[in-house]
């Protein structure tokens, strides 16, 4: 503990986690250890189904109250602060005033589907991989692009604020880099490379915009923000941490990545949030997959050469449990589905296959719907929390096989974080069907811990990767329990339940989101 | 002796007045029912609501809450715990460098709800699920010293330093309510010792007991004493939890 005390070691790393269902602050020091934490969730808007929306206003009021909280809770001043670091729920579209900084229109979430019609529109004879060449993605809704372009083709007025930079664009990362480094006031509008990769708008190989995209997703250069790299000082803070160095921003999964010190080529992790990603760090080379994996960046430290990843991306997991609990009232708060999921043996014969907004990776099925299947008068609640919990775990079996056929390789064991990894039942599952053990880090908030890390490399409060990755240290291990033949039926009957949700939404007109 | 406290007897002429409305009431309602002033009213219902005992159905009316049939039951579901103190137990683990447990008193044993492994990259097995007889443990200790159940007739014996008479214990138990902690050397396993703090809710109960084990040469000095540093950041993650949970005991 003595090295703690020199004076070069003091001080704190502020990490701001904003994701899609609450904001996080938490206070990191040298050793990498959690010293404070306060949390506040925001209000979901569904005003049709299949939309969501955010008000981004309320996301900065509480992003400016909660840093102060967790400041407080170990009496640090702006002066204690060296650095803040950002890492936000990714492909969630900002537009605002740049006077007023005021919001022009709700943020559209990652998980909103009202852009079903219009990638449908630009894939075009093409296909969805019209622009995967370019950009690494799918035209599906889960970009943000799309998003974009939306709304400036329901708006004229919009449109042409947009193209005299009067609008300003982004995703959750600028808004808050913009705001806390003086807003109107001369604030600066950047978005990280890894955030922009997730756009569709980004060229993977110059980490710039691409004035092929921008034409064909009709967004304006002048709205967007500046690219920069996901770990180097941006700016100063003129309000919350007046004077603290704003030292990072990462998209929460890239975050997690960095958190997880996945800074080789084949190291992987799995994040279980509202949705889960698995992403594994590819190096420096563009790695295409034909298994419906995204390619995306990793992360980018200063004026290093990028390094990208590989993600399979699942819509609905940690969503899945909330909707048990807001929509259906089977308990009241969301650690409860483990005690509920353990009044029962197995999961009765119940499968529970969320596509509540399509199917994401590997399946790519927009017009996939939720189910419920193998019903019986034997099947009660506590199945149902128990086949929730099991769709977590055979979504993430389907994202490791297809990462497994990518990469040639067989994941010898599954690195996982994020708050579902409190749920012990759901872990055990998870080592059970993947047949693989899974490990938890020793910080399990590791998107927090993945932007205090960037924001700490860029401002010399830790030297390099290699420091950090001496502090990664094993906080709990399950190992695979079950019966093969056990595993295998389970598996065979997942595959069959997934198939049942395709072609659900037959036509635009059977699609209540475009009706 | 002092006298009755008024506001308990407010609060509790409001919960049986809710409780025998079989519909929801008003502030206005209830005010007038008990001849209390509006502000007085509200501010006791408002209490009630805050731990509990009384819900605010969309309407804004107040009702006596369902779960106030469940006053016996454990305060907080074990798995909802664990997602409440996961991020310091984590700290607490790596301030230490030792494994870390929280616990709940279930049958009279204590259920370890979690377990972190000692950080240095080991092999360890989760231990989560499984109980440790509480009267040989600093876990088990902090969990008895608050129970209602007093230990009584003769303990079993893990090792020949557990305590095995019930008085003894209790005279322990007594001491570990006092400095808010607890501490097992070598009472459980050879060569092991334990020390653990109380995770309280917001109404000051203890819910739970967060501790560190491991070898006792690295936990204790040769007097058997915690080494410095240890008790200082159990008792710190302990009520880092408890603040998580509501508890304002700081």
């Amino acid at each position: 503990m003595s090295d703690e005390r020199r004076a070069e070691h003091r001080g704190y790393v502020v990490a701001i986690d904003q994701g899609t269902t609450s904001t996080r602050c938490i206070l990191f020091d040298h050793a990498g250890r959690l010293v404070a934490v306060a949390q506040r969730e925001h209000r979901q808007h569904y005003p049709r189904p299949g939309w969501v929306e955010h008000d981004a206003a309320e996301i900065w009021r509480n992003v400016a109250r909660l840093v102060p909280q967790a400041m407080a809770q170990v009496e640090a001043t702006p002066a204690d602060v060296v650095a803040v670091g950002i890492a936000n729920q990714r492909e969630t579209v900002v537009a605002w005033d740049r006077r007023t900084g005021d919001p022009v229109s709700p943020a559209v979430v990652w998980q909103d589907t009202r852009t079903a019609d219009l990638v449908t529109e630009l894939a075009g004879a093409a296909g969805p991989d019209r622009f995967a060449d370019v950009c690494g993605l799918p035209l599906t809704t889960y970009f943000a692009g799309p998003r974009m372009t939306w709304l400036l083709r329901r708006d004229p007025g919009l449109r042409r604020r947009a193209e005299a930079g009067d609008v300003l664009f982004g995703t959750i990362d600028s808004w808050l880099v913009w705001n806390l480094t003086g807003g109107p006031d001369g604030g600066h509008h950047v978005t990280d490379v890894t955030n922009a990769s997730r756009t569709m708008l980004m060229d993977l190989r110059t980490l710039d915009w691409s004035a092929q995209l921008l034409a064909a997703f009709e967004v304006p250069r002048a709205a967007l923000p500046r690219i920069v790299a996901s770990s180097e000082v941006y700016g100063t803070a003129r309000s919350v941490v007046p004077g603290a160095r704003i030292a990072a921003a990462l998209g929460d999964q890239q975050a997690a990545l960095f958190g997880q010190t996945c800074f080789s080529p084949g190291e992987a992790k799995c994040t279980y949030g509202t949705g889960s990603f698995l992403l594994m760090n590819t190096g420096t080379e563009i790695t295409r997959s034909s298994h419906g994996l995204l390619t995306t960046v990793a992360h980018r430290i200063g004026d290093e050469p990028p390094s990208y990843a590989l993600e399979g991306s699942i819509a609905v997991t940690g969503a899945l449990v909330q909707w048990l609990r807001d929509n259906l009232g089977l308990i009241s708060t969301a650690p409860e589905v483990e005690t509920l999921a353990r009044t029962v043996e197995d999961n009765g014969g119940c499968y529970f296959v969320p596509a509540f907004s399509g199917l994401f990776a590997p399946h790519w099925r927009a017009e996939a719907r939720g189910l419920i299947i193998g019903l019986t008068s034997f099947v009660t609640k506590g199945h149902i929390a128990r086949a929730a919990l099991e769709s977590t775990a055979w979504q993430t079996r389907e994202v490791v096989e297809a990462m497994d056929a990518d990469s040639n390789l067989r994941l010898a064991s599954l690195r996982v974080d994020g708050g579902m990894t409190s749920n012990n039942l759901l872990m055990q599952t998870l080592a059970d069907v993947l047949d693989a053990p899974v490990v938890r880090p020793m910080v399990s908030e590791t998107v927090s811990l993945g932007a205090a890390y960037a924001a700490g490399l860029a401002v010399g409060f830790w030297p390099d990767t290699e420091a950090l990755r001496r502090r990664w240290h094993r906080a709990g291990q399950w190992e695979p329990t079950m019966d093969p033949a056990e595993r295998e039926r389970g598996w065979e009957d997942w595959q069959q339940a997934v198939q049942r949700t395709f072609g659900w939404i037959r036509t635009p007109t059977t699609d209540p989101t475009t009706r | 002796m002092p006298g009755p406290i008024q506001s308990i007897e407010r609060a509790a002429a409001v919960l049986r007045l809710l409780s025998g409305a079989g519909q929801g009431l008003g502030v206005v309602d209830v005010g007038n029912a008990l001849g209390l002033a509006k502000t007085t009213a509200h501010g006791i219902l408002r209490t009630l609501v805050d731990v509990g005992f009384v819900e605010q159905d969309e309407a804004g009316d107040y009702r006596a809450s369902p779960g106030l049939a469940d006053l016996g039951r454990p305060r907080i579901d074990a798995n909802d715990l664990r997602a409440h103190a996961v991020n310091w137990t984590d700290s607490l683990a790596s301030r230490t460098g030792e494994s870390v447990k929280l616990a709940t008193l279930v049958d009279g044993r204590a259920l370890v709800v979690h377990h972190v492994f000692r950080p240095d990259d080991s092999a360890q097995e989760l231990l989560t699920g499984t109980s440790l007889p509480a009267h040989a443990c600093a876990l088990g200790k902090v969990l008895l010293a608050s129970a209602p159940v007093r230990p009584r007739g003769r303990l079993s014996a893990l090792t020949a330093r557990t305590t095995v008479d019930a008085a003894a214990l209790r005279r322990t138990l007594a001491a570990v309510r006092e400095q808010g902690w607890a501490l097992d050397v070598e009472e459980l396993a050879e060569g092991a010792a334990g020390i653990a703090a109380p995770v309280r809710d917001r109404g000051g109960l203890v819910v739970g007991a967060v501790g560190i084990d491991g070898d006792a040469d690295r936990l204790v000095d040769t007097r058997g004493r915690p080494r410095a540093g240890l008790v200082p950041a159990v008792c710190q993650a302990a009520r880092s939890i408890s603040r998580g949970l509501g508890s304002r005991a700081d």
